[in-house]
């Protein structure tokens, strides 16, 4: 199977921990994983602007650059659900047969990783080592646009060591919603204050999340609170061993 | 009498000063939970709901897609019941139509339906201009009609005041307006009900005509439907002598057996009943019951170009249960008045400029509305995708400004990441310069995240509407990619 880490923009640029994680996590399940380095970005930035114009080339750069790959898995939710749901809007607008063609064949092999990870894989224990006090925020787009369910959940609970406790109202957005945080701040930081608070209560050291665009926000309010809770991506956590 | 929309502010600007109001989030986060939580368990008491979701919309769909058949059946149908059926392009038109019936029959003053289609037209100020005093019945729309304040909920209008708030706004206003409150009026929701019922039941007796909107309107029987809780609606459809309903051409159904599912979906999602109290139904007029004279308003004010929308269309499906409001996190955190419309939340931020375009800076501002987190798609009884729609109008929003002569710094910001979105050499350059400032960050930062990574605190200029809230952490010195390069992905 030849399977493409797609890192994601903020990961590339932002968070290259998350990307080596997840790197040594399949390896470390006998997948061979590839960059291509081709790759930039889903477009969501753009798409979820109104910007669809603009983000005509980046889906075609997409496409192109995960050609021929069997699976392209992605440590986020969010450009999973944009390679899946909204590329195809963008080819439409296009008015390009081939790029429609060419979205419609590469979303359905674009993975989040929880999803590659259970469903491809068949597995559920990395053999991951994390002993500290976690809560998971479950993120928009990998609840509700792609459908992930408990299959982080799954994941964590067999992480040894690990003391996993419930966020009280989890489902509730964090509030980033991407250019929201910055065309809406007010509004996107009295989300993030409430999710923040749920987060304290639940007295964890770390909060951990599929997305690091949300973590980045949650993250920068609890560290602005100096709450004393650090984000920290899955990936990370089931890439973490006793060694390390 | 109540206020207006008109002049508010973009969504952002009257966001902020919602947000400050803490008695309103305080109001709001107990409200919207406890409509949510009630929703919740009663549709987890229905086995299909999905099904029942699929059928819902199907029968909205189907509607639509043949509208104007469906309309010339009503027409037809409600005449032959002995009705009168008459058309309105617009707010103004429709305005018209019900004052002239009110001044034909003498009348100074209408009893109203709760009703969304007349809350949209302005219909209560169009009256008072004429003359005419619209009295609302409904308990939510009275406080805020007496309280000379504004809509912040579709199914609650007054969802943000708190009983002590209801109590004081009874007992300054009844009195102007009609039969004044009790003087030991307390807090209590009977006794506040109460005192409602005694000022409303004077109306009720008194008005020669009333004014009703339909929750559904069935083009084969030629039935007109309302569905509401408290009771006041069925009063002034039966007692006075004519009636005048203003429904959105939107509002037809096919058929009578069409109704079975939209009656399964409407009580659950808005109130969290099983069944509604009270169901209505009428078709035209019956001799020696109910009123002698009946009229139906059939409004299209922007309907037909929210119908052209490809995408937007689906909206139109809306049967105003205001799930969506209740589930929005935006929505909990605002509250109504700062979507600037009669309809606010998620519904709002579609509808308000599939209706009316996006030509106005406030309408603009209200797709961006949202987080896009998509509760609103999952509650929505007929499936309408408002995430898909919201970022359509998004897109409506930018390309209205292609032809700006001066494109706006988000405009320029968007065409130059595109620019390096579309090449990965260009994307790596600028990873390497965001590398050289986060070693110079790193270096003079005094923040640090918890874990240790450094951040930037409080920056001015355009990075201020993150970090003013939000510590940023610093970029990193290598990013993924060059390591990727640097140990051929970490086989070095
Ligand atoms: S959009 Fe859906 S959920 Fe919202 S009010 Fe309309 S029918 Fe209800």
């Amino acid at each position: 199977m030849r399977v493409a880490l797609q890192v994601t923009c903020v990961n590339d640029a932002m968070f290259p921990d998350t990307g080596k994680a997840v790197v040594r996590l399949l390896r470390h399940l006998g997948v061979d994983v590839d960059f291509p380095s081709a790759q930039t970005c889903c477009g969501q930035p753009m798409v979820n602007t109104g910007y669809l114009d603009e983000a005509v080339p980046v889906v075609r750069t997409f496409v192109r650059a995960f050609a021929g790959y069997d699976a392209v898995v992605t440590p986020s939710g969010s450009c999973a659900g944009s390679a899946r749901h909204q590329h195809s809007i963008v080819a439409e607008r296009s008015g390009d047969p081939a790029l429609v063609a060419a979205v419609a064949e590469t979303g359905p092999r674009t993975y989040e990783l929880s999803e590659f990870l259970v469903d491809v894989l068949g597995v559920t224990d990395v053999g991951a080592y994390f002993p500290h006090r976690v809560t998971y925020h479950p993120t928009c787009h990998s609840l509700r646009m792609l459908g992930v369910g408990d299959r982080p959940q799954r994941l964590l609970e067999q992480v040894r060591g690990i003391e996993l406790v419930d966020l009280p109202m989890a489902e509730e957005c964090c509030g980033f919603g991407g250019t929201f945080a910055l065309k809406n701040a007010d509004t996107s930081i009295a989300m993030g204050a409430d999710k923040a608070r749920h987060v304290r209560d639940t007295g964890a050291e770390v909060l951990v999340a599929g997305d690091n665009s949300c973590l980045m926000h949650i993250g920068g309010m609890l560290s602005r609170q100096r709450a004393g809770v650090r984000v920290v991506h899955l990936a990370e956590i089931l890439a973490s061993t006793e060694e390390s | 009498m109540s206020g207006t929309f008109v002049g508010m502010p973009a969504f952002p600007t009257a966001a902020r000063a919602a947000l400050g109001d803490t008695q309103l989030r305080r109001n709001l986060a107990h409200a919207t939970q406890t409509i949510r939580d009630k929703r919740a368990l009663v549709v987890a008491e229905v086995e299909d709901w999905e099904d029942l979701r699929l059928a819902g919309a199907g029968v909205k769909e189907a509607a639509l897609r043949d509208l104007a058949t469906h309309l010339e059946t009503l027409e037809a149908s409600l005449t032959r019941a002995g009705a009168t059926v008459h058309w309105a392009r617009d707010a103004a038109e429709a305005c018209a139509i019900v004052a002239s019936i009110t001044h034909a029959h003498g009348a100074d003053e209408v009893a109203k339906v709760k009703s969304m289609a007349t809350a949209e037209i302005g219909l209560n100020e169009a009256l008072e201009a004429e003359g005419i005093a619209a009295w609302e019945t409904d308990l939510a729309e009275l406080i805020v009609q007496l309280g000379d304040d504004l809509p912040s909920h579709i199914l609650v209008p007054a969802i943000h005041r708190n009983r002590a708030e209801i109590r004081e706004i009874f007992q300054r206003r009844m009195g102007d307006v009609g039969k004044a409150a009790p003087a030991d009026l307390s807090d209590e929701p009977a006794v506040l009900a109460g005192a409602a019922r005694e000022h409303l039941r004077e109306k009720f007796l008194r008005a020669k005509v009333a004014v009703s909107g339909a929750n559904f309107a069935v083009a084969d029987t030629g039935t007109l439907v309302v569905v509401e809780s408290e009771g006041n609606g069925r009063m002034c459809l039966t007692l006075p002598e004519v009636l005048v309903s203003v429904v959105g051409i939107e509002k037809v159904v096919a058929t009578w057996a069409d109704l079975d599912p939209m009656l399964r979906l409407l009580p659950r999602s808005s109130t969290g009943e099983r069944m509604n109290p009270y169901t209505s139904t009428w078709s035209g007029v019956s001799p020696g019951d109910g009123p002698q004279e009946v009229h139906v308003v059939l409004l299209d004010n922007g309907r037909t170009r929210a119908l052209a929308d490809d995408v937007g269309r689906q909206a139109l499906r809306c049967i105003r249960c205001s799930a969506c409001l209740n589930v929005c996190p935006v929505y909990e955190r605002v509250g109504g008045h700062a979507y600037g419309s009669v309809y606010p939340g998620p519904i709002g931020a579609i509808l308000n400029p599939l209706l009316n375009g996006v030509s106005d800076e406030q309408t603009a501002s209200l797709p961006y509305a949202s987080s896009l987190c998509g509760a609103c798609f999952e509650v929505c009884p007929v499936r309408i995708d408002i995430p898909s729609v919201l970022v359509d109008q998004r897109a409506a929003v930018v390309d209205s400004h292609r032809n700006d002569r001066v494109p706006s710094a988000e405009a320029l910001a968007m065409k130059a990441t595109a620019w390096a979105f579309s090449d990965s050499r260009r994307l790596a350059w600028a990873e390497r310069a965001s590398g050289i400032a986060g070693r110079v960050i790193t270096r003079f930062s005094r923040t640090t995240l918890p874990g240790g990574r450094a951040a930037s605190g409080r920056l001015p200029g355009p990075a201020a509407g993150w970090t003013g809230a939000r510590d940023l952490p610093a970029p990193p010195a290598e990013s993924f990619r060059e390591w990727w390069d640097r140990t051929d992905g970490g086989q070095r």
